[in-house]
């Protein structure tokens, strides 16, 4: 943790980031470790909820994330066939260390996503565990909680937040 | 947003069930649980009071609404200033929150309506309650809502998401990405889905209708799949042999190898697939509606159960899915193409019309809903007095 700073953190999340606006989703994945966790809860629930016993919007392990972004590659995606574009911007990001060597990062995130003429919005805060790796990190688990009291109107969590 | 009368703490959901703002309050419990017992009310009022859930913990929800609190079942206990109230104000029922017309469960479903001169719950069920039935005999403890609402919205019109969430016909190709993803988790070569043993299309009567059929997924009561390893398979086989006993081996098998998508008119659909989903929708344009969604689970199932369930309702349902994402993006296309009504004034739901058995890939489940709706749309109107035989 001493050699980690914030910078190389933001350094990590705006690649990220990037990667999603560019639809890079093969490359994305690599970001994962093989244990990964991707996780969108719903609104009504406790910031300590588990997918075990509550219901999510995504609650995806390293295989169904690695099958999320091959079905978002496919043209039978429809939702995202063609493309939506997308600005992922985070902000306000935060480090701690760990009892164990990862660490620990929260930041907040706004995701404009746009498509045939409507443009929905994203936000919220977001939590990663990240595993220090070859001067770059490796992401053990994302949770990406949204502030928006529903999914409305953008009715859909079809890109990766 | 929980919501309190009274510190009774009542879970986000008593609020969605309708557009209009109605409590569902419970006795003696300040838990969030959603099921309510039989003696449970359900009341309207004309301005809502919502108290943070912390506030009603605390007690003191009096202060944060200084206006008047309520019993329970929503009768007035005390208002500020009550001197300068007549002595009687209490005992007034216009003091009290006033009740729905009627308010009535079938299987701990609690179904409200604002018309007072309805036919009873049991009999507007009609042929929905075998089907319900089914859905809870999968357990001998009770069913519930697992906690988290999945809350959201398709720009449509509310009537295709009746249509989508009985169709059997759209899933090969709607969803082919999804069936790419079930084929890694079954072991199995899925084959044509076309080509797959049919199942059947129910009119249950009031406008209800369901589709019954075998599938290849994984069921949590109680279909395996690979996925879910020597374990699971000792889960699931416990789960079908408990059912054998208690229902025999006909129902049982009918119980956990066949999927159910049901309609009970009008916004109620209760999919029994690879996880049993509640779901209800409004609308609140012609081309918006609002959706929300909840997973119906045994009560006191098994950790491994618990969990499987859950993975297994997010491979599909849900706005974050492999498949409903693709559903609300084939209605938004549809509602679309609709802004061309007036030169193609018609929807063709008619396939399956020439069939005396309409399968579950057919449209019979769409014609029992569109009829009803006709008929409560569009009634016969009265015969005039001048063609009454004198």
């Amino acid at each position: 943790m001493a050699d980690v700073t914030r910078a190389q953190v933001e350094d990590f999340l705006f690649d990220e980031a990037d990667m999603l606006d560019k639809w890079q989703l093969p490359e994305w994945l690599e970001l994962f470790t093989e244990d990964a966790e991707y996780q969108v809860p719903c609104m009504d629930l406790p910031a300590d909820a588990t997918p075990d016993h509550n219901l999510f919007y995504i609650a995806d392990d390293r295989f169904r994330l690695g099958e999320r972004v091959k079905r978002l590659m496919k043209r039978t995606a429809h939702v995202e066939f063609p493309h939506s574009k997308t600005r992922h911007m985070v902000s306000n990001v935060r480090v701690r260390p760990r009892a164990d060597s990862d660490i620990d990062v929260t930041a907040v995130f706004a995701t404009y996503r746009t498509k045939d003429g409507v443009t929905d919005l994203y936000f919220g805060s977001s939590s990663y565990r990240l595993m220090p790796a070859d001067g770059t990190f490796k992401i053990r688990s994302k949770r990406c909680v949204l502030d928006t009291d529903a999914l409305r109107p953008s009715g859909r969590i079809s890109i990766v937040l | 947003m929980p919501l309190c009368v009274d510190g009774v703490l009542l879970p986000s959901h008593a609020l969605i069930a309708t557009q209009r703002p109605i409590l569902l309050s419970e006795h003696g419990t300040c838990q969030g649980d959603a099921k309510l017992p039989k003696h449970g009310k359900c009341v309207c009022e004309r301005i809502l009071e919502m108290v943070p859930a912390e506030a009603c913990v605390r007690g003191d929800n009096a202060e944060r609404h200084p206006k008047a609190t309520r019993e329970a079942d929503g009768k007035l206990r005390s208002q500020p200033d009550a001197e300068s109230y007549n002595d009687d104000f209490k005992t007034l029922e216009t003091s009290n929150m006033t009740p729905v017309a009627r308010f009535e469960s079938y299987r701990d479903f609690y179904f409200v309506s604002f018309d007072r001169n309805i036919i009873s719950l049991s009999d507007y069920l009609a042929g929905a309650k075998e089907y319900i039935d089914l859905i809870c005999d999968q357990t001998d403890s009770a069913m519930h809502i697992v906690p988290g609402t999945q809350e959201y919205s398709i720009r449509a019109n509310w009537k295709l998401l009746t249509e989508n969430s009985i169709d059997g016909y759209h899933a090969a190709t709607t969803h082919a990405s999804y069936f790419d993803y079930l084929g890694k988790t079954t072991d199995m070569a899925l084959g044509d889905v076309a080509a797959r043993p049919p199942g059947y299309g129910y009119d249950l009567g009031n406008g209800h209708a369901v589709i019954e059929y075998p599938a290849p997924w994984g069921r949590p009561v109680a279909q395996w799949i690979s996925a879910w390893g020597e374990q699971g398979r000792a889960e699931i086989d416990a789960i079908y042999n408990n059912l054998v006993r208690r229902h025999g081996e006909e129902r049982a098998k009918r119980i956990s190898k066949l999927n159910r998508n049901m309609f009970i008119f009008p916004n109620l659909v209760i999919n029994d697939i690879m996880a049993v989903t509640v779901r209800t929708y409004y609308p609140t344009a012609p081309d918006y509606m609002q959706i929300s969604s909840w997973s119906l689970a045994p009560k006191g199932e098994s950790e491994w159960l618990s969990k499987y369930r859950l993975h297994n309702f997010l491979e599909f349902l849900g706005p974050g899915g492999f498949a409903t994402p693709d559903d609300a993006e084939a209605l938004e296309h549809c509602q679309r193409g609709f802004a061309n009504f007036q030169d193609v004034p018609w929807n063709d739901i008619s396939k399956g019309m020439n069939s005396k058995r309409p399968i579950h890939r057919d449209e019979l489940q769409m014609r029992v809903f569109w009829t009803q709706w006709n008929n409560q749309m569009f009634p016969a109107p009265a015969s005039k007095k001048s063609s009454v035989a004198a």
